[in-house]
């Protein structure tokens, strides 16, 4: 039988690897930030209170384009509207735990932690405290994530304006997608994704960031109906 | 009124990782709903990847010329091969730069 803390600590390794992905991504959303006009304060602010680097640039990038706050909090939503199929299948390895631990544990779910968590989990089906598993890699993201962001925000105020950093948040974004270019269903729902944002790019309130994901959200759909 | 923004996307962000944790039973999301949000990321994020490379900071399309489209090629088959984030991310950047600094000067 694993102890708690022998559990927790396989979690932590579990997510090493990822450290990779997670610190250059975090280094390049603190300096977007600061390239974007932001306040030090504020851009860490969104590290510790969104905890999300894909909200908190999109998030950034839309209220510095001038967006309304209602765009960008809808856009936030949308974004992280798949954590609930985490929370999803967390859920089952949670039950037990008490309502407060419960609302604690879930401030931790990130991708890369719920994928590795998952991944474990699932082969190790007669574990007594698998929620330290999930804490052992939430944890070690959260504050690889924190002193990421914090270092970006440091170098962002040295970046020359001619370097461009803006580009970064495309390629960023097709970092993340990449794994996914070799699933054609998803490669078709990204191009519909894709070209719908071309077309709405000009509608009221940037409204694009949120009507494009709907717009390929419902091609996702018939897709898998026509797929039956 | 950016800090009421944050702190609203906060409580939304929070409240998406919480919801099936803590509240909502997980019979509650249909086996239809959890595989359209399997899509989430790739409907999601092409909406900032091709505005980001097509349209320039005046929302004008770029033209075909522009180094953020060959950058993003560069990326983009980097990407595919290594399925590397930072390698899809530096191939871009620097094909970029070696665009704008010696090709275009």
């Amino acid at each position: 039988m694993l102890s708690k803390s022998k559990i927790f600590f396989k979690g932590i390794v579990a997510v090493l690897p990822h450290m990779l992905s997670v610190i250059p991504f975090g280094i390049i959303t603190g300096a977007i930030g600061i390239e974007l006009g932001f306040d030090p304060i504020l851009v860490y602010a969104t590290s510790l209170i969104i905890f999300g680097g894909a909200s908190q640039i999109i998030f950034m990038q839309l209220l510095s384009g001038g967006a309304s706050s209602l765009v960008a909090i809808t856009s936030v939503g949308v974004i992280n509207s798949r954590h609930l199929l985490y929370g999803a299948v967390l859920s089952e390895y949670l039950e037990k735990l008490s309502f407060i631990k419960k609302l604690f544990i879930s401030y931790f779910i990130v991708d890369q932690g719920f994928a590795e968590s998952n991944k474990y989990i699932k082969q190790n089906k007669n574990l007594s405290n698998p929620h330290y598993y999930v804490l052992g890699t939430g944890v070690t993201l959260w504050f690889c994530w924190q002193l990421s962001t914090i270092s970006g925000i440091i170098l962002g105020s040295f970046i020359p304006e001619e370097l461009g950093l803006k580009f970064a948040i495309p390629l960023t974004f097709l970092a993340i997608i990449v794994n996914d270019l070799k699933k054609l269903d998803h490669v078709f729902v990204m191009l519909v994704s894709g070209f719908a944002s071309l077309i709405l790019f000009n509608a009221p309130f940037k409204s694009y960031i949120i009507l494009s994901p709907i717009v390929a959200l419902i091609a996702a759909f018939i897709m898998l109906r026509l797929k039956k | 009124m950016t800090w009421f923004s944050i702190i609203v996307s906060g409580i939304v962000t929070y409240f998406s990782r919480m919801a099936m944790v803590a509240l909502i039973d997980r019979e509650m999301l249909g086996t239809k709903v959890k595989e359209v949000l399997n899509y989430v990321p790739a409907a999601v994020f092409p909406a900032i990847i091709f505005p980001g490379i097509f349209f320039n900071d005046f929302g004008l399309f770029v033209e075909i010329t522009d180094p953020k489209i060959y950058g993003a090629i560069v990326a983009l088959v980097v990407g595919f091969y290594s399925r590397s984030v930072i390698a899809t991310i530096v191939s871009g950047l620097l094909s970029y730069w070696f665009i704008i600094f010696f090709l275009l000067k």
